[in-house]
C-alpha cells in the first residue's frame, strides 16, 4: 500500500475513533438525563435532580472533549481527503453544513444554559433547556449518519460532466433508508453506553458503600434503559441493518461472517481465526443453518460466499472486519444476558444486595465502549476498497499533494495531543466519581451566578 | 446565485471573526491584565456561556464553504495542511483551557489552563490573518487546480511562496493588534473596576499601533497584488469601503477617549467588518488566485456545486441561521451586563 493513502487511512481512523468515545457518551446520556430531568418534575423528588446533576457535570466534560476532538472531523474531508471533498461536495457538503447550522448551534447555546442556568432558570425551564441539548446531539448524529451512509449506500445523486456527484434529491438524500437503519442501530448503541456507564457507577457506589440512596437511582435508570436498548440493539436495529446489508453489500456480509465459499443452509460462525491463504475457518465454532435464517428468514437459502466475488472487491482488511464484527456481536449478545439478569432481580427487588451481578455490572462498564468502536469499525472497513460504494475507491480520494512525511507529522501530533486529553479526561472523571452526587461544587458559573446588571 | 453564495461565506467568516475574536482577544490579555485567580476567573466568565457558540461559526462558515464551493474548499484545506492542523491544535488547547480550569483547583493546573488559553489564543489570532494573507496573496496553484505550502521558504512573496512571508507576518500583525484591541474592548463592557481599567488602557495604547500596521497592510497588498483594485475601479461605490474602515478606527478612538466601553466595542465590530468585507470585495469571483497562471484561479464559476442543491440550499440554510441568530439573541440576552465577582 502506498504510505501515504496509508497514513491519510491511519489518520482520519485514528482521530474519529478517539473523537467518537465521548459522543456516544454524551447522545446516550443526554437522554438519560431528560430521563432524570423528568422523573423530577413528576415526582417531585430532589434525588433525580442531584442525580441529573452529578450526570451533568459528567456529561459537561465529556461534550468538551467532544467537541474540541470533533472539529478536526469536519476539517479532514479537506486536509487529508481533498479529492473525494472535491468530487461528493456537491452531494455530502449538505449534511455536513446541516450540522453545523442546525444541530451545533443549538447545542453550543443551550448547553451554557443547562449546565449552568439551573439557579436562574424554572424547573420545567431547565428541562427544555436539557431536551434542547439531547435534541441538538441527537440531530447532530442524524447528519453525520446521513454521511456515511451515502458513502455505503450512495443515493439521490448524479454524476457531473467532470465526474464530480451532485445530489438531485434533498429528501432522497436525508432519507436514505440506509441512514435511517444505521441511526437506529448506532443511536440505540449510544444509549447503551450511557447506560452501562450510569449503572456501572451507581454499582461501584453500591459496592463501596457510598451515596447508596443516588446509586440505587443510577442503577436503576441505567438497568431498565440498558435492558430496553440491548434488545432493541439486537432485534430490530441490528436485524434490519444486517439484513439491508446482505442485499447491497453481500461482499461485505461474507467477508464479515467469515464464508469464503458459498453455502447453502449456510452456518454461522461464532468463533475461529480467518485463514485468507487458504480460504477457511481455522478452529471454527459453527451453528448450522443460522446464516441463511438471519438473513432470508429460512435455513435453506444459499448465501453467497467470498468465491462468487472478484479479488478487486473484498474489503482490503477481511480478519480486521471479521474480527471486528464478531467482537461487536458477542459483546451485544454479553450486554442482553447482563441486563437481562439485572432487570430480572431488579423486579425481585434483589439486585441492590446482589453484589456478585453488581460487580459484573461494574466490570462491564469499558465493553459498551469496545463495541460500539468494534461496530464502526465493521462498518468503515466493509465498505473497503470504496470511499463511495461501488463508484469511488479509496485509492482515488486523499490528498496526494499531502505526501506521507506531512501527514506522519500532524498522525503523530494528534497522538501526543489526544494522549494529554486522555489524561486530563481520566483526572477529571476521577475526580468527579471521587467527588460523587450531592456535593458542593466550586464550579466557575456554578458557584458565582452571573448577575444581570 | 453564485453571487449570493459568495456573499453568504463571507457573511459567516465575517461573523466568526468579530464574535470569536473577541474570545480570542481575550485570551490575549489574560496573562497581561488578570493578575489574580479571581480576575482570570472574571475574564474567563465574560466569555464563557458564548465561546463555544462563537466557535460554531467556524464549523458552520467552513461547511457552508464546503458546501457551496466543494473545489475551494478541497484545494484550500489540503494545500493549507500544516498551518490548518495548527490551527486545529491550538483550537483544542484553547477549549480546554477555557473548559477545564474551572474543575480542577490548585495553582500550577490553573496556570497551565492559563498559559493553554492565552498562548493559543495569540497563535490562533496570528495564524488567522495570516491565513487570509494567504488568500490575498494567492498560491501557486496546479494544473488540477491542487497545491501544497511548506510553513516557510525564503520569506518571499515570489512564485514559490511559503505560508509565511513578509506579508503573511504583517495580516497576522493586524489581525494579533486588531483582535486584542476588539478583546479588550469586550473585557472593559464585561467588567468593572482594575479590570475594566486596564482593559481599556490596553485599547488606548494599541489604537496608534493599529492605525499604523492598517495602513502598512494596505500599501503592501495594493504593491504585491496591483490588480487588487479592479472591482473597486469598475465600481467606485466600493471606496465606501475603506473609508467605513477609517471611521470605524476615529470611532473607536473617540469613544475610547470618552470611556464609552460599548460604543468602543461596537466600532470594532465594525472596522473588523469592513476590513473583511473589503478584502472580499477585492477578491470576488475568484476565491483563491493562483501565483502561477490567473488561469487556474478558483474562481466562484468552476468551484460552485450543483445548482439544485444551491437554490435548494437557500431556503433550509437561511431558515438555520435564522433560528441560530434567534438562539444567540437569547443567550446574548441572558447572559448580558457586566460579570460580578
Amino acid at each position: 500500500m502506498d504510505s501515504a493513502l496509508l497514513i491519510h487511512r491511519l489518520h482520519f481512523a485514528f482521530t474519529a475513533t478517539f473523537h467518537y468515545l465521548f459522543p456516544q457518551l454524551t447522545m446516550g446520556l443526554a437522554l438519560l438525563i431528560v430521563a432524570l430531568k423528568t422523573l423530577a418534575l413528576r415526582t417531585h423528588n430532589e434525588i433525580y435532580n442531584q442525580a441529573a446533576r452529578f450526570w451533568a457535570k459528567i456529561f459537561g466534560i465529556n461534550f468538551i472533549l467532544g467537541v474540541v476532538t470533533g472539529i478536526p472531523m469536519e476539517f479532514q474531508f479537506g486536509t487529508n481527503w481533498s479529492h473525494f471533498a472535491r468530487v461528493t461536495g456537491g452531494v455530502i457538503g449538505q449534511p455536513l453544513v446541516m450540522e453545523g447550522v442546525f444541530s451545533f448551534f443549538l447545542e453550543s447555546a443551550f448547553l451554557g444554559l443547562f449546565l449552568f442556568g439551573e439557579k436562574r432558570l424554572s424547573p420545567k425551564a431547565h428541562w427544555w433547556a436539557a431536551f434542547l441539548v439531547f435534541f441538538g446531539s441527537w440531530l447532530s448524529g442524524y447528519f453525520i449518519i446521513v454521511t456515511d451512509a451515502w458513502m455505503q449506500h450512495p443515493v439521490a445523486f448524479q454524476r457531473a460532466a467532470d465526474g464530480s456527484f451532485q445530489v438531485i434529491s434533498f429528501w432522497g438524500l436525508l432519507l436514505n433508508p440506509w441512514a435511517i437503519l444505521q441511526y437506529a442501530h448506532n443511536m440505540s448503541g449510544a444509549v447503551i453506553t450511557g447506560a452501562f456507564v450510569m449503572a456501572g457507577v451507581g454499582a461501584y457506589y453500591l459496592l463501596e458503600g457510598k451515596f447508596t440512596e443516588h446509586a440505587r437511582v443510577f442503577v436503576r435508570v441505567g438497568v431498565i434503559s440498558g435492558f430496553i436498548f440491548s434488545a432493541l440493539q439486537i432485534f430490530p436495529t441490528g436485524d434490519l441493518h444486517g439484513k439491508y446489508m446482505a442485499r447491497h453489500q453481500p461482499v461485505t456480509t461474507a467477508a464479515m461472517e467469515g464464508l469464503f465459499k458459498t453455502e447453502t443452509g449456510a452456518p454461522m460462525v461464532i468463533l475461529g481465526q480467518p485463514d485468507e491463504e487458504h480460504q477457511r475457518i481455522d478452529n471454527p465454532l459453527v451453528v448450522n443453518k443460522v446464516l441463511s435464517f438471519l438473513i432470508y428468514g429460512t435455513t435453506t437459502a444459499e448465501v453467497k460466499g467470498l468465491n462468487e466475488y472478484p479479488k478487486d472487491q473484498w474489503p482490503t482488511s477481511i480478519p480486521l472486519l471479521y474480527y471486528s464484527y464478531h467482537i461487536m456481536a458477542g459483546l451485544g449478545t454479553i450486554f442482553i444476558a447482563v441486563m437481562a439478569a439485572a432487570a430480572f432481580l431488579l423486579w425481585r427487588r434483589k439486585l441492590y444486595e446482589s453484589r456478585w451481578l453488581l460487580w459484573i455490572i461494574m466490570l462491564c462498564l469499558p465493553l459498551p465502549y469496545i463495541a460500539n468502536t468494534a461496530g464502526w469499525m465493521t462498518a468503515e472497513i466493509g465498505r473497503q476498497p470504496w470511499l463511495v460504494y461501488g463508484l469511488m475507491r479509496t485509492t482515488e480520494g486523499y490528498s496526494k499533494y499531502v505526501h506521507a512525511g506531512n501527514g506522519l507529522f500532524t498522525l503523530l501530533g494528534f497522538m501526543g495531543l489526544y494522549s494529554v486529553l486522555a489524561i486530563l479526561f481520566l483526572v477529571l472523571i476521577h475526580r468527579e466519581i471521587a467527588h460523587g452526587p450531592g456535593a458542593i461544587t466550586d464550579h466557575a458559573y456554578a458557584g458565582n451566578p452571573i448577575t444581570v446588571a | 446565485m453564485l453571487f449570493v453564495w459568495f456573499w453568504l461565506v463571507a457573511i459567516m467568516i465575517t461573523g466568526y471573526v468579530v464574535l470569536d475574536g473577541f474570545d480570542l482577544g481575550a485570551g490575549v490579555l489574560h496573562l497581561f491584565i488578570a493578575k489574580t485567580d479571581q480576575e482570570r476567573r472574571t475574564v474567563i466568565r465574560t466569555i464563557g456561556p458564548v465561546w463555544d457558540g462563537n466557535e460554531v461559526w467556524l464549523l458552520a462558515g467552513g461547511g457552508t464553504l464546503y458546501f457551496a464551493f466543494p473545489l475551494l474548499y478541497a484545494s484550500g484545506f489540503s494545500g493549507f495542511y500544516l498551518p490548518l492542523m495548527i490551527v486545529l491544535w491550538l483550537l483544542i488547547l484553547r477549549g480546554i483551557g477555557i473548559e477545564l480550569r474551572m474543575h480542577l483547583e490548585g495553582t500550577v493546573w490553573r496556570g497551565f489552563f492559563d498559559g493553554c488559553f492565552a498562548l493559543s489564543s495569540i497563535l490562533l489570532a496570528v495564524f488567522y490573518g495570516a491565513a487570509l494573507g494567504n488568500v490575498v496573496r494567492g498560491v501557486p496553484l496546479n494544473q488540477e487546480r491542487y497545491f501544497f505550502l511548506p510553513l516557510w521558504t525564503n520569506w518571499r512573496t515570489g512564485p514559490d511562496p511559503g505560508i509565511l512571508d513578509w506579508y503573511t507576518v504583517i495580516a497576522g500583525v493586524v489581525a494579533l493588534l486588531a483582535l486584542t484591541i476588539h478583546g479588550a474592548h469586550y473585557v472593559a463592557v464585561k467588567t468593572s473596576g482594575d479590570l475594566n481599567s486596564r482593559a481599556r488602557r490596553v485599547a488606548s495604547l494599541l489604537w496608534p499601533a493599529l492605525v499604523l500596521v492598517t495602513i502598512v497592510s494596505l500599501w503592501a497588498t495594493l504593491s504585491i497584488r496591483p490588480d487588487a483594485l479592479i472591482n473597486y475601479r469598475r465600481f467606485p461605490v466600493l471606496y465606501v469601503i475603506p473609508i467605513a474602515v477609517a471611521l470605524s478606527l476615529i470611532a473607536m478612538y473617540l469613544h475610547r477617549r470618552r470611556n464609552q466601553d460599548k460604543g468602543a466595542f461596537l466600532a470594532s465590530c465594525a472596522y473588523l467588518i469592513f476590513m473583511l468585507v473589503g478584502a472580499a470585495a477585492s477578491v470576488y469571483p475568484n476565491l483563491l488566485v493562483s501565483t502561477t497562471d490567473p488561469a487556474l484561479n478558483i474562481t466562484v464559476y468552476n468551484a460552485a456545486a450543483g445548482s439544485y442543491s444551491l437554490s435548494y440550499g437557500l431556503i433550509w440554510w437561511s431558515f438555520g441561521m435564522a433560528l441560530a441568530i434567534g438562539y444567540f439573541v437569547f443567550i446574548y440576552r441572558m447572559f448580558r451586563g457586566k460579570v460580578t465577582a
